[in-house]
Parts: structure tokens; C-alpha cells; sequence
């Protein structure tokens, strides 16, 4: 996919590469930390799972049994039980409270229950069966607890689930998007610093043998000077062209003795 | 880290129930049912003759009243609006299968379980090859 290691559009200066380097190590760090946190959820998760699994179980055979006690309290007390138990219903006396559980540091909800105000008793097994009827409610009572603790692990589960998701697309996009990205531009700076640092040694360098040029050419012209001016000496002397006396000059070069001055 | 989900502190909040008769009987028997003064209930009977609509409204409306916390669903009625169940992601109220009494626990159709299904080892629950 191109574009997946870009480089950020920066101006490559000495500040920028500092700030670049410092973003890098944010970010690396970020990543161990995430990493970590990932793990650690995923741990909960596993265990969570667990839990449910063998509460669904253990759901599943209290239900079994709950149910058994309303058929018998059925038998007993005649069929119209539930003509009797649907025109009692007002206000719930079993209810849930809900708070928050704070597990490696993702707020998970947990449930509990609560009886709250006093079961509505009259007329149910006025007639007959009072006693089965008490056994089915509180085995249905048993059912409900064990339900809540069931909800209250799955939300967790789910939540979990979300947060696990969400931290793992983190990790993934620190690791492959934005790493590559500062470490591109940390050496996409550098090379320009260097490349900056040749050029102006270049110049340098260049300069240099200007300069020295610069020097040889005047040292060459001030010796050619003070060679015609001591030509134009002799030839005032002696009477003779510049020429032949630039000719003996040339020669005094190779020092020849039976010419005296 | 920002929590998009608000997951309300609350004090009181009531578990519905969309089941057959007899299981809504032995939870009202224990407690659960709720009537308030618009006589809006927190569970509904579901029969032979109740429609999908009916049973898809309920579920829209439990899912969305801010003061149930627990939705239990009888899992053949699940397996009718399996599309809604699954379509379902918030994580409160929670959604709970039950057995009922023709129809004993499946966890192959649990839709939470079935989410995890690659989790498990073979012999495991969701996996049902036990």
C-alpha cells in the first residue's frame, strides 16, 4: 500500500530532529505500556469466559429445577395458580443494582440483586398447596440470583471484548503506522542535515582553493613585476635592450659567477 | 481514555422477561414482575399465537427503557429474533437466554457464546460436540 511508510512534511533543522527523537521514544514507550494492557485484559477475559461457561451450565440445571417446583406447585394448587400470580404483579420486589468495577483500568459494570419491599403473598395457595407454592418461590428466587451473576459476567465479557478490541487496534496502529512514519522522518533529517554539512564543506573547500589561487597569482605577478623593473634597471645601466637584458637575467637565474654586478 | 459507553450507576433497575407462561408465572411468583401506572409491564407471554412483531416490539421497547437492566429471553423465542439478538451490542441491559421447559439449553445458538466459538478448544461447551 503506498503511503503506509510516509515521512512527515517537517523543515529538517537540528530543533526537529530533537522533537522527531523525543516523539519516537512517546511513542515506543506508549506501545510497551498498550502492549501490556492488552495482555492483561486479555487474561480477565479468559477467566471471565471460564466463569461463564460453567455459569451457563449450572444455569441451565436450576432452571431444570425451578421449573419442576412450578409444575408441582401446579399440581397441588390447581392450574389457576398463574391467573392468580399475573393479577398480584405491582411493583418488582427483586431488582438489580448496578455499579462499576474498575479491572485493569477498564470500568466494567457488575449487577447484584436486591429484594426491595415485601413479596405480594395474599391469595396465592390461599386454597391449597401453600407450601409447594413457598418452594417454587424460592426456587425461583435461586434462579434469579444465579441469572444476575450470569448478566453481570456477560456484560463484563462484552465490554472486555470491546476494550481488548479497541487496545490492540492502538497497539497495532503505534507499531505500523506511526513508528515508521518519526523513524522516516528522523532519517529523512538526518540525511538532509548531511547533506547540508557536505555543501558547506564543499563551499569551504572551495573557497579555500580560491584563495590559495588568488595568493599564486599574486605571488606570480609581483615576482614578474619586480623581474621587469630589475631588466629595466640593467638596460638603464648598461645600455643594452630590455630584451638581452631580460635574456642575462634569466641566465643569472642559473648563477653564473663571471658575471658581476 | 475516553468511555464511550456510559454505563449508568443506578439504584433500582428491573430485569424483564420475554419467556413462555410458565417460566414468567414462576418468576412472577418470585418477585420480578412489574406493573407502573401507565400499566406498561416489564415482561411479556409469549404462545403460540403471539406474532414476531410483537415479540420484536417487546424486545425493541425492554432493550431501550433506560430503567431495565437484565433482559431474560427464552432461547426458542431468542432463535425467532435471532437477527435482533445478535444485531445487539450494547453491554447493558444484558441480554440472558433461558431454557424453557420443552426446550432444554442449546449453547450452540447463544449468541454470546457463539461470538467466542473460535476461543475454544474442541471439547468445550460453545464448540457442541459434547
Amino acid at each position: 500500500m503506498s503511503g503506509q511508510s510516509q515521512r512527515l512534511n517537517v523543515v529538517p533543522t537540528v530543533t526537529m530532529l530533537g522533537v522527531m527523537k523525543a516523539r519516537l521514544v512517546g511513542a515506543t514507550r506508549g506501545h510497551a505500556l498498550l502492549k501490556k494492557k492488552s495482555d492483561a485484559l486479555t487474561v480477565q477475559f479468559r477467566q471471565i469466559l471460564k466463569k461463564i461457561v460453567s455459569a451457563k451450565e449450572s444455569m441451565g440445571q436450576i432452571m431444570k429445577t425451578s421449573s419442576f417446583s412450578l409444575t408441582e406447585a401446579k399440581y397441588v394448587a390447581g392450574d389457576n395458580i398463574k391467573h392468580v400470580v399475573l393479577e398480584n404483579v405491582q411493583s418488582a420486589s427483586l431488582k438489580v443494582r448496578s455499579r462499576q468495577e474498575n479491572v485493569a483500568g477498564v470500568k466494567l459494570p457488575k449487577f447484584e440483586y436486591f429484594t426491595e419491599g415485601e413479596t405480594k403473598n395474599d391469595l396465592t395457595g390461599l386454597a391449597r398447596g401453600g407450601q409447594q407454592v413457598q418452594a417454587c418461590r424460592a426456587a425461583y428466587v435461586k434462579a434469579i440470583e444465579v441469572l444476575v451473576e450470569l448478566a453481570s459476567l456477560q456484560t463484563s465479557f462484552l465490554t472486555l471484548d470491546e476494550a481488548i478490541k479497541t487496545t490492540n487496534r492502538r497497539v497495532n496502529a503505534l507499531e505500523s503506522v506511526v513508528k515508521p512514519r518519526l523513524e522516516n522522518t528522523i532519517s529523512y533529517i538526518k540525511g538532509e542535515l548531511d547533506e547540508l554539512e557536505r555543501e558547506d564543506f564543499f563551499r569551504l573547500k572551495k573557497i579555500q582553493g580560491f584563495k590559495k589561487r588568488e595568493i599564486e597569482r599574486q605571488q606570480a605577478a609581483a615576482k614578474k613585476y619586480a623581474e621587469e623593473k630589475f631588466a629595466e634597471k640593467i638596460s638603464l645601466e648598461r645600455g643594452i635592450s630590455v630584451n638581452s637584458a631580460h635574456n642575462m637575467l634569466s641566465a643569472t637565474m642559473q648563477k653564473d659567477e663571471d658575471i658581476i654586478f | 481514555m475516553a468511555n464511550r459507553v456510559q454505563i449508568p450507576t443506578r439504584n433500582s433497575a428491573l430485569i424483564a422477561m420475554i419467556a413462555d407462561e410458565d417460566t414468567v408465572t414462576g418468576f412472577l411468583l418470585a418477585g420480578v414482575g412489574n406493573v407502573d401506572l401507565r400499566r406498561k409491564t416489564n415482561y411479556l407471554i409469549v404462545d403460540s399465537k403471539t406474532t414476531m412483531k410483537q415479540i420484536e416490539d417487546a424486545f425493541r421497547e425492554f432493550t431501550t427503557r433506560e430503567d431495565i437492566a437484565v433482559v431474560l429471553i427464552s432461547q426458542y423465542v431468542a432463535n425467532m429474533i435471532r437477527f435482533l439478538v445478535d444485531g445487539y451490542n450494547k453491554p447493558i441491559p444484558a441480554i440472558l437466554e433461558i431454557p424453557s421447559k420443552d426446550h432444554p439449553y442449546d449453547p450452540t445458538h447463544d449468541s454470546v457464546l457463539s461470538r467466542v466459538k473460535y476461543l475454544f478448544s474442541a471439547e468445550s461447551v460453545a464448540s457442541g460436540r459434547r
